[in-house]
């Protein structure tokens, strides 16, 4: 049985009342991943104002808030909306759906950060729902109630390389920036998707974290200089490699002149 | 529901809605002894002047005093906004006290167009649609 909570239920009866209580109470999880995006995001950018967040780890988002004087929360599903009321997360609350687009005026917010929503979004719970649509209407509406030169971070739990690909073109699709970072690629427990979106046209993305910083770069040189000693191919134009020519043609047939010490030397001047 | 979220809110997402700005509050009675007394709450927020004078350019202002007036909290507001906002420590820990401590918790929010009710319920405004209204 497949252990992806987007394939047990909707979401609205996934987050029940000790599933929602997890959430909010285990906010070590996605704390430090997220703070250090952050992190990277407070020094490229001025200030966001407010996010536009999903429903998990609600304390954790206010206590970034609070820290850049942000209180502003945004809450999609009832029972973890219930859960945040009773911890009196600072900021207000929401219910809505993210398939549904973002019920705001244009330009309002300086930035946006989901943990753990955008995968199911890419799941039909009902007839009615089809996942692209409802992804360009989330990715879209988004765009709009976003500033120029504003900024949406969204940790996922990407089922698969196609899910990614989905959610990529529909946000480019949308008019967003960006694309997907992955925090340490090699580790299966620690490695952590977060899509990186941005208004006002091309930046850089943050970093990934990884345990060394060689480990994000693909050694393509190195490996070629070792693909050719593999293979057992010379350098062409180099002696050896007119050796092994005359040879070939010598074993085709060819008239060949005879090897000397001459072989492969330049021409003197005068010729 | 505070006031600033309903600076923000729109109904847009509504078929058939364009605008869909300003929504209009309608709050619900509940009965104190014996009287009824509007369901808002007004509590204390911590004031912060650099926020609410980074906010006050994001705002519509001649919705913010309607929807002020309309649930009967607009006290000393101007109806147009005042020129050196940033400097009036007085004039912010106004705009503070309406934006941040005045909250709706039971009633409803009408869309201008359609008329469609979005219920509040202990704070929370309901902007979930049906699935033929999307």
């Amino acid at each position: 049985m497949s252990r992806r909570p987007e394939h047990l239920a909707p979401p609205e009866l996934f987050y029940d009342e000790t599933e929602a209580r997890k959430y909010t109470h285990n906010n070590a999880i996605d704390f430090d991943e997220l703070r250090s995006k952050i992190q990277v995001l407070k020094r490229e950018t001025y200030w966001f104002k407010i996010y536009v967040k999903n429903y998990l780890t609600t304390s954790l988002v206010t206590n970034l808030i609070q820290t850049l004087f942000l209180k502003y929360d945004m809450l999609f599903l009832e029972e973890i909306l219930r859960v945040a009321l009773e911890r009196e997360v600072g900021g207000d609350l929401i219910l809505g759906d993210m398939g549904q687009g973002m019920p705001f005026k244009a330009g309002t917010f300086d930035g946006a950060i989901s943990i753990s929503a955008l995968q199911w979004l890419c799941n039909a719970d009902k007839n009615s729902h089809d996942p692209l649509k409802r992804l360009y209407k989330f990715f879209s509406t988004l765009f709009s109630c976003l500033s120029r030169s504003a900024r949406a971070v969204f940790q996922f739990y990407p089922e698969n390389s196609e899910q990614i690909e989905l959610i990529t073109t529909q946000a480019t699709k949308a008019g967003f920036y960006g694309g997907v970072v992955v925090d340490f690629p090699n580790s299966t427990k620690a490695k952590k998707y977060f899509l990186v979106l941005m208004t006002g046209g091309a930046a850089v993305l943050p970093r990934a974290l990884s345990v060394n910083e060689t480990d994000s770069v693909v050694p393509y040189a190195s490996r070629r200089e070792q693909m050719k000693k593999a293979k057992g191919k010379y350098l062409k134009n180099s002696k050896d490699w007119i050796i092994e020519k005359k040879e070939r043609r010598r074993k085709q047939g060819k008239k060949v002149s005879e090897d000397s010490k001459y072989t492969g030397r330049r021409r003197c001047g005068r010729f | 529901m505070k006031l600033l979220t309903h600076n923000m809110l729109t109904s847009k997402c509504l078929k058939g809605v364009t605008v869909g700005y300003p929504l209009g509050i309608v709050v619900s009675f509940r009965s104190v002894y014996n009287f009824k007394a509007k369901d808002i709450k007004v509590s204390e927020v911590d004031f912060n002047s650099e926020f609410i004078a980074r906010i006050i350019p994001k705002l519509d202002w001649a919705t913010l005093w309607k929807a002020a007036e309309s649930i009967g909290h607009v006290g000393e507001l101007p109806q147009t906004l005042i020129q050196d906002f940033e400097t009036n420590e007085e004039f912010l820990k106004k705009v503070h006290h309406v934006l941040l401590e005045v909250e709706v918790i039971n009633g409803d929010l009408l869309c201008p167009e359609s008329g469609r009710k979005f219920p509040i319920n202990d704070g929370i405004p309901n902007m979930l649609l049906n699935e033929d209204e999307v």
